[in-house]
């Protein structure tokens, strides 16, 4: 910790005397306030952001926004005023929150289908698809970080950091191209036993308990690419936390206290270690959900992720608009969420 | 070089400041050097790079850019490794081998390209977020966060696609898009030389704003900055790559990411040809480690806390 | 005679390091009796801590040891772990620098004092324990409430406090406490050292105080030994040794630290130049020479052993060839 202070990474910040003493549930509170302040502001950058995105760099906001529509320039001018693009920005920026708060995202251009619907249909692949490959990832790589910790030097620990370090410098998609290629349509001895696609097969019910394992059966290909390219980043980061837990002394006084090695471990320096990687596991987010766009594409799944880039290739604005937001939305809750967890976890960050 | 360091000690006097300083420096990078010529993965690493760097800036000699157009292709559709065709050729009949060393000339350019404008912005905002304090700092900081969380890829997404394909654009996106970690591990660097006795001292001494930034606090930050950047690059390539792979790279330029598009999109994968798939994720594979590992390498040397691991 | 609660026979430690193994402790014999107090005196490095670590076996594993810790009877250098950790904290506990990192920083205090009880009594329940902590940390002047708080919570003395009260949870016959108020401010070093050495003497522990203060072991310890690199050099009764040291190391120490409105440290040379000794690369002879004020030319070839020496020859012992001659008077 000394060598830390010299070199200068930032030491955790320093807590009042008098403020941890006030009382616990009054800086419970005050702490989930500044989270819920701070998340709420995030949401409010982010709606700016995604509100000049698209109606301040392109030239013709218009044709940007209706695309495909607005021909003559008699539509173009009614578009305008039902756009609302003929109003100062700040009304209009009024006008877009409202929009956004009562779920009115526009009209996809290809699909002919409110952009809301649209978004809340292609919803629940890409959670099942994300949530499952995020808690397989999660638990193994945590798994694999511990033991490579432990184990630091010895010949589990070697093969798995080098193994992370390879997969971290691995496109997510291209591993998921090779394992379609040789799971799915197959190569040389390896019978392509996967689906080549899809999220059921046609002319299956998708409620029935056959559909269900049928879609299953589809999302395995998928969900065992993306938990591969999630864990690598988890083991990182759990070995190197571990690592940072296994000097610190209380780890001895637990080994004087009498406790075995196993529990030493598993009480004291794996819970401990666990607090920053909750954080670094959120920070994480942004980069799952570009791993959902591009796994989505590889296998055809008909998720939030193949909606954006098959909107890209129109460009079809309404729905890239629409799925920004739902995507930007979701890393700023689950951050919150990971940041309320730590707050409960560690004592030392409810300042 | 101890020689003339010796020698430094004794003409001291003789020289300017500005000379001492920089003999100094020298000093600094000839042992930062031989701390890195130890560290057998990075060197691996870095000798990777040369060759991939090589075969960029030589690509007209290794390969003839006629063997780029699709009028001029003259291979097989698809076809197999060959004598003729080490890599096969693609769905235009273009050999897989020459499109892999013209595509490194992309791959590189878009990624340093993009950790440049990642890594000034980044280093801009976090030396001054460290070094202001109160409301501008503040507020940089909070900037930072706020594009922290903002998702990556989507943001690329759309930006790429409202501004346009071309190599520049990509590069634009990806640098506005990567540099709030850059600003964090900057920013924090930045706090903890603030703290130290002689920025005190400098402060007392009346220097300025722009001194003190300039000529304390950048010199101090460098080598992190150094070591960040070339952890940088292995992003922004890593972005290049997916982002041409959805369809948003320059197309009239073939890039390892392109290549790869093109491989998916006319089924290179039911067609069994590996040879078109393999080889591009393995430059980009290859290039993106030698960087991590190259990057790793730096940080342990500038930042002891990691030497242990 | 009763048996020792510790007996240390010719301990030797070597740390084995990529530079090659270095010597950090090089033949200690020590031993207390039931309800003594016993203090080790010596500069940073000189092996003290690495004594205190074997004795419930917690060196790195990097440390080779050999000799004879005998605990209670039993040696710990060739225990079978089960049996050491059955030994550890139960028969003899620790205080460290809990004042730094010590305490796990995110548990309550109150759990991490009830942890031992609970390992090493399964017999104990949870409102037992509970209890049991906070009569413990009234003991050492906290209030029971104090239970629920977490390290960050605490200041140092307080911390250090907690570091007490959970030694004697399990009722140690021996507690080795390790430079435990190095990083306190004066104030509260008096304070913590009051409460650790009023506890230990009313429930009549033996204690294995260690510390780089003389002028602290000499008030609170009935016998003091002074080490230089990797040796003891002097050991004697507590209050001889300050005032009286034969060995011109431990007159150096005591001169670090003098007493207030004592004359004697107004003229007494203050300090000791130069740095000790790599313990890779020790000194010919007496490894203290090259920085001894009294060295003669023999102390350069002549490796002194410790050996009976001064007026209170019964309970002192000198590592110095000059030892007979009358070398404390040289201030």
């Amino acid at each position: 910790m000394t060598a830390a202070a010299e070199v200068g990474v930032e030491p955790l910040p320093d807590v009042p005397q008098q403020r941890a003493r006030s009382s616990r549930r009054s800086t419970g509170l005050w702490f989930l306030v500044r989270k819920l302040f701070g998340a709420a502001t995030s949401l409010l950058f982010m709606l700016v952001v995604n509100f000049f995105l698209f109606r301040v760099i392109p030239s013709d906001p218009v044709r940007t926004l209706a695309r495909g529509r607005a021909t003559t320039p008699k539509q173009v001018a009614a578009l305008t005023k039902t756009l609302g693009l003929d109003q100062p920005l700040p009304v209009q920026f009024l006008t877009y929150l409202k929009n956004t708060a009562t779920g009115q995202f526009g009209v996809s251009f290809q699909y002919r289908q409110s952009v809301g619907s649209l978004l809340i249909d292609r919803l629940w692949p890409t959670l099942a698809l994300v949530g499952t490959s995020t808690i397989l990832s999660i638990l193994i790589g945590l798994w694999m970080g511990t033991l490579a910790a432990w184990y630091r030097g010895q010949m589990f620990d070697t093969i798995s950091t080098t193994g992370t370090i390879v997969l971290y410098s691995m496109p997510e998609w291209w591993l998921g191209l090779i394992l379609f290629f040789l799971f799915a349509v197959g190569f040389g001895p390896i019978p392509g036993v996967f689906p080549i696609g899809g999220l059921i097969d046609p002319g299956v019910n998708g409620s029935s308990v056959h559909g269900v394992l049928n879609m299953a059966w589809h999302l395995t290909l998928p969900v065992v690419t993306l938990t591969i390219a999630y864990l690598a980043e988890y083991a990182l980061i759990m070995r190197s936390a571990l690592l940072d837990e296994m000097g610190e002394d209380y780890l001895v006084t637990a080994r004087a206290k009498g406790l075995r090695d196993v529990l030493v471990r598993r009480r004291h320096a794996t819970r401990n270690a666990l607090l920053p990687v909750v954080t670094l596991v959120a920070l994480n987010l942004g980069f799952i959900v570009s791993g959902a766009i591009t796994i989505e594409t590889v296998f055809s799944i008909p998720g939030l992720g193949l909606l954006t880039t098959d909107a890209l290739k129109i460009p079809d604005y309404p729905v890239l608009q629409g799925a920004f937001l739902v995507f930007s939305a979701s890393v700023i809750v689950a951050n919150l969420i990971a940041q309320l967890l730590y707050g409960w976890l560690d004592p030392r960050v409810r300042l | 070089m101890t020689t003339e360091a010796g020698q430094t000690a004794q003409t001291v006097q003789a020289l300017s400041p500005r000379r001492v300083t920089w003999l100094r420096r020298r000093d600094a990078a000839v042992r930062s050097w031989k701390s890195f010529a130890r560290h057998r993965i990075g060197v691996a690493g870095l000798v990777v790079l040369v060759l991939f760097a090589l075969m960029a800036v030589f690509a007209p000699l290794l390969a003839n850019s006629n063997g780029l157009e699709v009028t001029k292709a003259t291979g097989p559709v698809m076809g197999a490794p060959s004598s003729h065709y080490w890599l096969g050729t693609d769905e235009s009949g273009r050999s897989v081998l020459t499109l892999l060393i013209w595509g490194s000339r992309v791959s590189l350019f878009v990624g340093l390209f993009a950790t440049l404008i990642s890594v000034v912005i980044g280093t801009l905002i976090g030396i001054s977020s460290g070094h202001f304090g109160g409301r501008i700092g503040g507020l940089l900081f909070r900037l930072t966060e706020w594009f922290l969380v903002i998702p990556f890829l989507p943001l690329a997404l759309v930006l790429a696609s409202l501004l346009g394909a071309s190599l520049v654009n990509i590069a634009f996106v990806i640098g506005i898009t990567s540099w709030p970690g850059t600003a964090l591990l900057i920013r924090s660097q930045t706090l903890s030389i603030e703290a130290r006795p002689y920025m005190e001292r400098a402060r007392v001494l009346g220097a300025g704003n722009w001194h003190q930034m300039t000529r304390h606090v950048l010199p101090n930050v460098m080598p992190m900055v150094f070591a960040n950047t070339t952890l940088t690059v292995a992003g922004a390539i890593l972005a290049e790559t997916t982002l041409s792979f959805l369809g948003l790279g320059d197309p009239t330029r073939v890039s390892w990411g392109t290549m790869l598009d093109s491989a998916f999109s006319n089924g290179a994968m039911s067609l069994g040809a590996w040879w078109y798939l393999i080889p591009p994720g393995v430059c980009v594979v290859l290039v993106v480690l030698s960087f991590t590992v190259v990057g790793q390498a730096l940080e342990e040397i500038f930042n002891p806390r990691l030497r242990q691991r | 005679m009763t048996e020792p609660l510790l007996d240390i026979r010719d301990l030797h430690v070597t740390y084995r390091t990529l530079g090659g193994s270095v010597p950090a402790v090089r033949g200690v014999s020590l031993s207390i009796q039931p309800g003594e107090s016993v203090g080790v005196a010596g500069e940073s490095g000189c092996g003290k801590s690495t004594v205190a670590s074997t004795i419930l076996r917690l060196q790195p594993r990097t440390a080779k040891v050999e000799g004879e810790v005998h605990v209670l009877g039993k040696d710990v250098v060739r225990m079978r772990w089960g049996r050491l950790r059955v030994l550890r904290w139960a028969e003899a506990s620790m205080i460290f620098q809990g004042a730094l990192h010590s305490l796990n920083p995110v548990q309550r205090i109150g759990d991490q004092i009830a942890e031992p009880m609970r390992l090493h009594d399964a017999t104990v329940g949870k409102v037992a324990a509970a209890r049991r902590v906070g009569e413990l940390l009234e003991q050492v002047g906290l209030s029971a409430a104090r239970a629920r708080s977490y390290p960050h919570q605490l200041s140092g003395g307080q911390k250090q406090r907690v570091m007490i009260a959970m030694a004697l949870a399990c009722n140690p016959s021996l507690v080795v406490a390790d430079e435990p108020t190095t990083a306190l401010d004066v104030m509260v070093q008096a304070q913590v050292l009051d409460v650790m050495t009023g506890l230990v003497r009313e429930l009549g522990i033996g204690l294995l105080l260690i510390s780089h203060d003389l002028s602290v072991l000499s008030s609170t310890c009935d016998r003091v030994a002074v080490m230089y690199a990797g040796r003891v050099v002097e050991s004697a009764n507590a209050g001889r040794i300050f005032d009286d040291p034969q060995h011109p190391y431990s007159a150096a120490l005591a001169a670090a630290f003098p007493r207030v409105g004592d004359p004697k440290s107004r003229y007494s040379p203050a300090g000791l130049a130069g740095d000790p000794p790599d313990p890779q690369r020790l000194p010919t002879g007496c490894t203290f020479h090259p920085r001894c004020h009294w060295a003669i030319e023999d102390c350069s070839r002549i490796d002194p052993r410790l050996e009976p020496a001064g007026t209170d020859r019964t309970d002192r012992m000198v590592a110095c060839i000059r030892a007979g001659e009358t070398v404390g008077e040289a201030t």
